[in-house]
């Protein structure tokens, strides 16, 4: 089927449904309404309320709820409407999903999967566009997945799905409708873990994921750079070894990322090459990042997001040296 | 005025703007129950149907052990045994009352001062002392006890409690969540969110408000401004009582009635006890609490009323006292020698912390393991051990 990426989920959600008996969908307005960007669309329909379900606004309920769900064996699907108000249930993502199969030395899992809208660039208001895969990524014992396109969006849900882990599921509001591409209409998984190389090239890597994979990708095929472009997928656990083969092989690296440059994952994986591949670097590691200050309102974001220019130029830069 | 006004009608004094008669469209009422009084004596209007003698010399000897187990703990830590604990010293009633109510499909999640109900669903002793010692292998709980481990972050365990109730009507396992939380603990945003979803999703949860009266150094009186604590379940529109959490009987009832009545939904149990030691081995409530308090709480221990009823009635004797304090020393002393021989193994931090082992991380391990550091960690243990 041709589908953007709301299609896509939407089709994973509804496999993963008939598929196992108990997974549970649950959220505010994800019900009758179908959840505010329409992924759990006609789930409540087909499945009942018992199974798709309409939560109290509360966030830390929502998550807690479902670690409690997890932990009794069921596969909890909670979806936080917007990352910013995650943050209410940060104890419960850091304190418990990360920690109970560790603490607990794997005597009990908790296998869930949150959904959550990321990142900005659609003028929404206030606390609607953050990027917080750092946050998540940091603690350690948090799975933190982000697509880029419809088709690695459906088989990276599945594939979380049958996990027995808790995964932070980091959904690109920029990019649930922006194109369509064809995605089977069966179940099939894309692999945890492992990033893709979108763009085989010889001179320069750059890494990245989420909103920015098309902004690089425009930048690259602009520019007409032979650079090898890597998508993520997933930021933790990291996917080292794709990165350091890639650096290895072009001698540059530059990591593009929406979330605030400082502390940010793209310092993580500049640490890592030059760990790893500092001898085989022609040039220092760029990072072409969001400005170090919360985002701002829809009015600046243009100034604040970076675009294709701001990554052509670094282009520029990194191959100059 | 208020006289002659029909009833659904109160005034309602505002300051500044002088008396509004409003009609009144909600009164919501918390109830007492006290079964066993400070001297042994019984209510029998009140008295539970299914308890008899020998279910009261049950009640009696798990507070027993509970105490004895607490008391072993605490010297550990003074020791240098085990890490820093949390006392149950006064608060035996209310632990063993509930956790004697909880059948086997009963799903029990705690704080982290609930030694006593672990102890009577049957923790095995050894993981206890494991996890007092500072080590994860001690927080497994073990095979067939529906319970989680110990839950630090206050109030953090009431919406897991909430969705352990859901996966149980879900998958109609039957049994209910029985789940504890502090007097400090209700005023965190959790409690209400807790109690909120249980009432939208008619959870079968019991949540056990175990009023000790201080959290740390913060008094009951201060922490909030409400009457009672369970009077907060009225706000998420869940049935409430409070109870005496130092009479084992009627925390007993109060809890076997919440479960029975779980399928229609949660409850909400205020036991009022007292943390007749301290917070934790870390703090010093001379600081903040006067004797008097103490010493007034002494009067109405948890255990004295029970034991009075008992030597009244003839059903025990200072022999059996002693023989009883033998036998359950003798347990404590063997799994805390079973617990004090085990080996931590640092590979275990790393090995399960996900379902699989993520390169990166297995990285950090083997190098972490190749370099030899861990050894003198291991070494310095097995001195502290002894």
């Amino acid at each position: 089927m041709m589908t953007n990426m709301v299609g896509a989920l939407n089709n994973a959600l509804d496999l993963i449904l008939a598929e196992n008996k108990n997974a549970v969908v649950l959220g505010e307005d994800i019900g009758k309404d179908g959840g505010v960007f329409r992924v759990t669309d006609g789930l409540y329909e087909k499945y009942g309320e018992l199974r798709v379900m309409d939560t109290p606004l509360s966030e830390a309920g929502i998550i807690g709820v479902s670690v409690g769900m997890a932990l009794a064996g069921m596969l909890p699907i909670p979806e936080i409407q917007f990352a910013g108000f995650m943050y209410l249930a940060f104890d419960q993502l850091i304190n418990h999903a990360a920690r109970y199969r560790s603490r607990s030395r794997s005597t009990k899992s908790v296998p869930m999967i949150v959904r959550t809208p990321v990142s900005g660039g659609v003028r929404t208001l206030e606390h609607h566009s953050d990027s917080p895969e750092e946050y998540y990524s940091h603690v350690g014992g948090l799975i933190v997945v982000e697509p880029s396109n419809p088709y690695d969006a459906k088989g990276l849900l599945i594939k979380a799905a049958h996990m027995n882990d808790p995964v932070l599921f980091l959904e690109p509001t920029k990019l649930y409708r922006l194109f369509k591409q064809e995605v089977p209409d069966n179940m099939y998984e894309i692999p945890i873990g492992k990033a893709d190389v979108v763009k085989q090239g010889d001179d320069l890597t750059i890494v990245t994921w989420g909103t920015m994979v098309p902004v690089v990708k425009n930048a690259v095929e602009n520019k007409g750079t032979n650079a090898e472009i890597i998508d993520l997928r997933t930021i933790n656990p990291l996917d080292e070894n794709t990165i350091i083969k890639s650096v290895k092989k072009t001698g540059r690296a530059m990591i593009v990322h929406e979330a605030q440059l400082s502390f940010g994952a793209g310092a993580e994986i500049a640490a890592r090459i030059a760990d790893k591949a500092i001898f085989e670097l022609q040039a220092p590691v760029t990072r072409v990042a969001s400005a170090s200050l919360p985002y701002p309102f829809p009015g600046y974001e243009q100034f604040y997001i970076p675009n294709e220019m701001k990554v052509s130029q670094a282009i520029d830069r990194i191959m100059s040296v | 005025m208020e006289g002659s006004l029909p009833k659904p009608y109160i005034i309602l004094h505002i300051i500044n703007i002088g008396e509004l008669v409003l009609k009144q469209v909600y009164n919501g009422t918390i109830s007492y129950m006290q079964i066993m009084d400070e001297f042994g004596s019984l209510d029998m209007s009140l008295f539970p149907k299914d308890v008899d003698d020998n279910k009261i010399l049950d009640m009696y000897r798990w507070m027993s052990f509970a105490r004895a187990l607490d008391a072993k703990a605490l010297s550990l830590q003074r020791q240098g045994r085990a890490v820093t604990y949390a006392p149950i010293l006064g608060q035996e009633a209310t632990q063993i009352g509930s956790a004697l109510a909880m059948g086997d499909n009963d799903f029990f999640v705690p704080n982290f001062r609930q030694h006593g109900v672990f102890l009577a669903r049957g923790l095995s002793l050894e993981a206890f002392f494991i996890y007092w010692r500072g080590y994860e292998e001690g927080s497994t709980v073990g095979k067939g006890v529906n319970a989680v481990s110990y839950i630090v972050p206050v109030a953090t365990q009431l919406p897991h409690a909430v969705g352990i109730a859901y996966a149980l009507k879900y998958k109609n396992a039957g049994g209910a969540v029985v789940t504890y939380v502090g007097d400090g603990g209700t005023s965190e945003g959790n409690f209400y969110e807790a109690m909120n979803f249980a009432g939208v999703m008619k959870a079968p949860v019991v949540f056990i408000i175990e009023n000790n009266g201080w959290a740390i150094s913060m008094p009951r009186s201060k922490q909030t401004m409400t009457a009672t604590l369970a009077q907060k379940a009225i706000a998420a529109g869940i049935p409430a009582i409070q109870v005496d959490g130092n009479d084992v009987i009627a925390v007993y009832k109060a809890t076997k009635d919440a479960i029975a009545n779980s399928a229609n939904g949660p409850f909400v149990i205020e036991c009022l006890t007292y943390r007749m030691s301290m917070h934790t081995t870390a703090d010093d409530p001379t600081k903040y609490r006067s004797d008097e308090e103490v010493a007034a709480w002494k009067d109405k221990d948890p255990i004295l009323r029970i034991k009075a009823y008992l030597m009244k009635k003839n059903l025990w004797s200072d022999k059996q006292e002693s023989e009883m304090a033998d036998a359950q020393l003798k347990q404590i002393d063997d799994a805390l020698e079973k617990a004090e021989a085990f080996k931590p193994d640092p590979k275990s931090m790393f090995e399960n912390l996900y379902s699989f082992m993520p390169d990166v991380l297995k990285e950090e391990m083997d190098a972490a393991e190749a370099a030899g550091y861990w050894q003198s960690g291991l070494q310095a243990k097995e001195v502290d051990g002894k």
